[in-house]
C-alpha cells in the first residue's frame, strides 16, 4: 500500500478538520497506540520502564508543555526546571498531607497549582519579549529552587533535605514507592501523555491556538483583530505551566522517587526540555513527541550499540555519545531549522506526489 | 421582477440605477454617519502629527484619506484604531465615544482593518489567518477546546463556513492550505483582506491596500473593495496614493498636509481644490 492523499476526499468541514486527514496515517497512529497500550505492559521490565519509557513520557509531557508557550505562543522560557520542581513539590505536599487523595488527582492538582505559579511569572511577558524574557523566566528557576530549599515546610523538614515519595495505589496496583510495578508506571505515564497530547491538539487547533500563533507572529496585527493580548499571553502561560507541573509531579512521584531541589531540578533540566522543542520543531505536538525521544533515546541506542555490541570502554563510549548527538543536532538544525517535524512534513509532502512528482 | 427588465433597462446608467434601487438589487445606499473624528491632535513629542483634524465617515461609503508622504495619514488610521491615545479630539463611533479603548476592544466594536505593510500571521495558513479574523466571534472556553467535539468543534464549522464565503469571494480557493509566507505579495495583500472582511467589520480601514501593485492586481483589488462596499454594505476608509485609484472609487476625499485638513469633499471638489494642488504640486515661493 502505497502512502498517498490522492483519492482522499473530504465532503464536510468536519473531515476536512480532522488530525490524520489521510487514512494511512490514522491507521498507523491507532496501531502505535495499540502497541503502547496492550502490548508493552506486557514486557515492559526495570530497564525499559526506568531508562526508555518513563523518561520519554515525562519529557515529552513537559516540551508539550514548553512548545506551548514558546512554539506556539512565542514566548522564551528558561523556568521549566523551575516549574517542573513546583509540580513536584507540589505533589509532595498533597501526598504526604492528603493520604486519601488518588495518584490521578494528586497530578492534576500539582498541575494546576504550577500554572497558578506559572501565570505570576508570566506576568512580565506583557511588558518585555525575547531574550529579555527569557532572564525574567530564569529568575523564576533559580528563586523557585532557592525557595524550596530554603523553607522546610517545603520538603516537611526532613534532615537531609530530599522529598520522597510515599507508596500509593491504584486499583490494587502500587504506583509509587518501591514496590510500584513497571507496567503499572509506564500505563499510567502514557495515559497521561495520550490524553494531554490529545488535549494540546484540540486546544492549539482552535480559537485558543490561533490567539496564542496570532500573538507570536505579529502581536500588532493580533490586537488589531481582537486577541486580547493579557488573557492570551497568561492563558498560554497557564495551560504550559499545568503540563510542565503534571511533568514533574510524574517526574519526582513515578520516575525518580525521591528528588532534591538544587539536585533534581536544574537550570540544565530547563535547557533540555528547550533542545527538545527545538530539535523535535516548535510549533508541532508531534515535535515535542520527536524532540523527547531524540534526546531522551538517542543516548541509549548509542550505549547499547557501542558498549554492549562493539565492546568500546564505557568512557571512550560515552565522548563519542556526546560528539555523535551535538553533530546530529548540529545536522538536523542545519538540514532543517524548523526542527524534524518539518522534515517529517516535507517528506510527506513529496511522498504525496512519489513516484510521479510532476 | 426579471433579470430580462433589468437589464433592458440598462439603456442609461442613470435609468440602470434607478432601476436596481427599485428592483432591490443594489443595496447601496449611504446612510448616516458612522463615525466622527472631533478636533484631533496627535504630538509625539515636540512634533505634532495631527493638528486639530475632524471628519466625519457616513454609513456605507468610501472613504479615502489621501496626502503627501508624512501628512499623518496612518497616525489617523492608528488614532481610531486605539494605538495612539490623541492628547486632544475624540473620535465617536455608532454615537459612542471610543476614549480610551485599548485597540482588542475597537475590534470588538466591528472596527478592522489592514497594514501598510503586511502584517500576517506568517507561521499559519492562508484560512488560518482568515479564520483568526472570526476570534471576536468564538466564544466556547477553554474546557470545550479541549474537548474539541461537541460544542468547540461545532462552532468552529460555523465559522469555518463564513471564511469559505470570504474565501470564495476574494478567489483564493486553490491557496486554502498554503502558509502564508509563500504567497506572492498581491495574494497576501489579498488574504489581509479576507482576514479583516471575516470579521464582518462595520468599518473597514484600509492603509494602502494597493501599495506596490502592478496595474491587473490594483483593479483586482478595486473590485473587491467595490463588491465589499455594495454587497455587504461595508464602510469603508482607505489611504491610497494612487490618484487614479482614489478618485475613482471614493465617495468623498479627505487631504491631510503636515498633519492638517487641507481639503475635504467629493474627488471633484478636491480635485479643483487649491490648498490640495499646492500640496501635491509644490507652490512658489517668490
Amino acid at each position: 500500500m502505497l502512502y498517498r492523499e490522492a483519492g482522499e476526499f473530504k465532503t464536510s468541514y468536519q473531515a476536512d478538520l480532522a488530525t490524520f486527514p489521510i487514512r494511512f496515517d490514522l491507521w498507523g497512529f491507532w496501531s502505535v497506540i495499540a502497541v503502547a497500550a496492550l502490548v508493552v505492559p506486557f514486557f515492559v521490565n526495570d530497564y525499559w520502564e526506568q531508562a526508555i519509557f518513563l523518561p520519554f513520557f515525562i519529557y515529552a509531557l513537559a516540551a508539550l508543555g514548553l512548545n506551548i508557550l514558546t512554539g506556539y505562543c512565542g514566548q522564551l522560557s528558561l523556568g521549566t526546571g523551575g516549574f517542573m520542581a513546583v509540580g513536584a513539590y507540589a505533589s509532595y505536599k498533597l501526598m504526604t498531607s492528603f493520604p486519601g487523595l488518588d495518584m490521578i488527582s494528586i497530578v492534576l492538582i500539582s498541575g494546576a497549582i504550577t500554572a497558578a505559579v506559572g501565570v505570576f511569572f508570566g506576568l512580565p511577558s506583557l511588558r518585555i519579549k525575547g531574550f529579555y524574557l527569557a532572564v525574567a523566566t530564569l529568575a523564576a528557576q533559580f528563586f523557585l529552587i532557592w525557595m524550596f530549599n530554603k523553607w522546610g515546610w517545603f520538603y516537611n523538614y526532613s534532615a537531609t533535605g530530599m522529598i520522597a515519595a510515599p507508596e500509593r495505589t491504584m486499583f490494587g496496583f502500587a504506583i509509587t514507592g518501591p514496590y510500584s510495578k513497571p507496567a503499572v508506571t509506564y500505563l499510567f505515564c502514557f495515559a497521561f501523555l495520550f490524553v494531554f497530547a490529545w488535549v494540546a491538539r484540540n486546544l492549539v487547533r482552535g480559537r485558543i491556538g490561533r490567539s496564542w500563533m496570532a500573538i507570536r507572529d505579529m502581536d500588532i496585527a493580533a490586537e488589531i483583530i481582537g486577541v486580547n493580548p493579557l488573557m492570551s499571553k497568561l492563558s498560554a502561560f497557564a495551560v504550559s505551566s499545568f503540563y510542565i507541573g503534571m511533568a514533574g509531579a510524574l517526574y519526582f512521584a513515578l520516575w525518580k522517587g525521591a528528588a532534591e531541589g538544587t539536585e533534581a531540578f536544574p537550570i540544565e533540566l530547563s535547557f533540555r526540555v528547550l533542545f527538545m522543542i527545538i530539535i523535535g520543531g516548535l510549533g508541532s505536538i508531534l515535535g515535542s513527541l520527536i524532540g523527547a525521544a531524540f534526546i531522551v533515546l538517542l543516548p541509549v541506542v548509542f550505549k547499547v550499540l557501542f558498549v554492549e555490541y562493539w565492546g568500546w570502554p564505557t568512557d571512550i563510549a560515552t565522548h563519542v555519545q556526546v560528539i555523535l548527538l551535538g553533530a546530529l543536532i548540529i545536522g538536523f538544525l542545519i538540514a532543517e531549522p524548523h526542527g524534524i517535524a518539518a522534515l517529517w512534513r516535507t517528506a510527506k509532502e513529496k511522498l504525496r506526489l512519489w513516484p510521479f512528482p510532476h | 421582477m426579471s433579470s430580462q427588465t433589468v437589464a433592458e433597462a440598462a439603456g442609461t446608467d442613470r435609468e440602470y440605477a434607478h432601476q436596481e434601487i427599485d428592483h432591490g438589487l443594489n443595496p447601496r445606499r449611504i446612510g448616516d454617519v458612522v463615525m466622527e473624528v472631533k478636533n484631533i491632535t496627535q504630538r509625539f513629542g515636540g512634533v505634532t502629527a495631527i493638528k486639530d483634524v475632524s471628519f466625519d465617515i457616513l454609513e456605507g461609503e468610501v472613504r479615502a484619506i489621501i496626502g503627501p508622504n508624512g501628512a499623518g495619514k496612518s497616525s489617523m488610521l492608528n488614532v481610531i484604531n486605539g494605538f495612539y491615545h490623541p492628547q486632544e479630539g475624540e473620535v465617536w463611533f455608532h454615537g459612542k465615544k471610543l476614549g480610551n479603548l485599548k485597540p482588542h476592544q475597537i475590534a470588538r466594536q466591528g472596527i478592522a482593518r489592514t497594514f501598510q505593510n503586511i502584517a500576517l500571521f506568517h507561521g499559519m495558513s492562508t484560512l488560518d489567518n482568515i479564520m483568526t479574523g472570526r476570534l471576536t466571534k468564538m466564544h466556547r472556553n477553554i474546557f470545550w477546546q479541549a474537548l474539541w467535539s461537541g460544542p468547540a468543534e461545532r462552532e468552529e464549522i460555523a465559522h469555518r463556513e463564513k471564511v469559505e464565503q470570504v474565501i470564495d469571494f476574494l478567489e483564493i480557493q486553490a491557496i486554502r492550505k498554503t502558509p502564508v509566507g509563500r504567497l506572492p505579495y498581491g495574494l497576501q495583500k489579498r488574504v489581509e483582506l479576507g482576514r479583516a472582511l471575516a470579521a464582518e467589520p462595520t468599518l473597514l480601514l484600509l492603509d494602502e491596500p494597493m501599495a506596490g501593485m502592478n496595474v491587473e492586481e490594483k483593479q483586482d483589488m478595486c473590485r473587491f473593495i467595490l463588491d465589499m462596499n455594495d454587497e455587504f454594505g461595508t464602510t469603508i476608509a482607505l489611504i491610497e496614493h494612487d490618484m487614479g485609484v482614489v478618485m475613482d472609487i471614493a465617495d468623498r476625499v479627505v487631504v491631510l498636509d503636515y498633519g492638517k485638513k487641507i481639503g475635504d469633499g467629493t474627488p471633484d471638489e478636491v480635485r479643483g481644490n487649491q490648498d490640495v494642488i499646492d500640496a501635491y504640486l509644490g507652490v512658489s515661493h517668490d
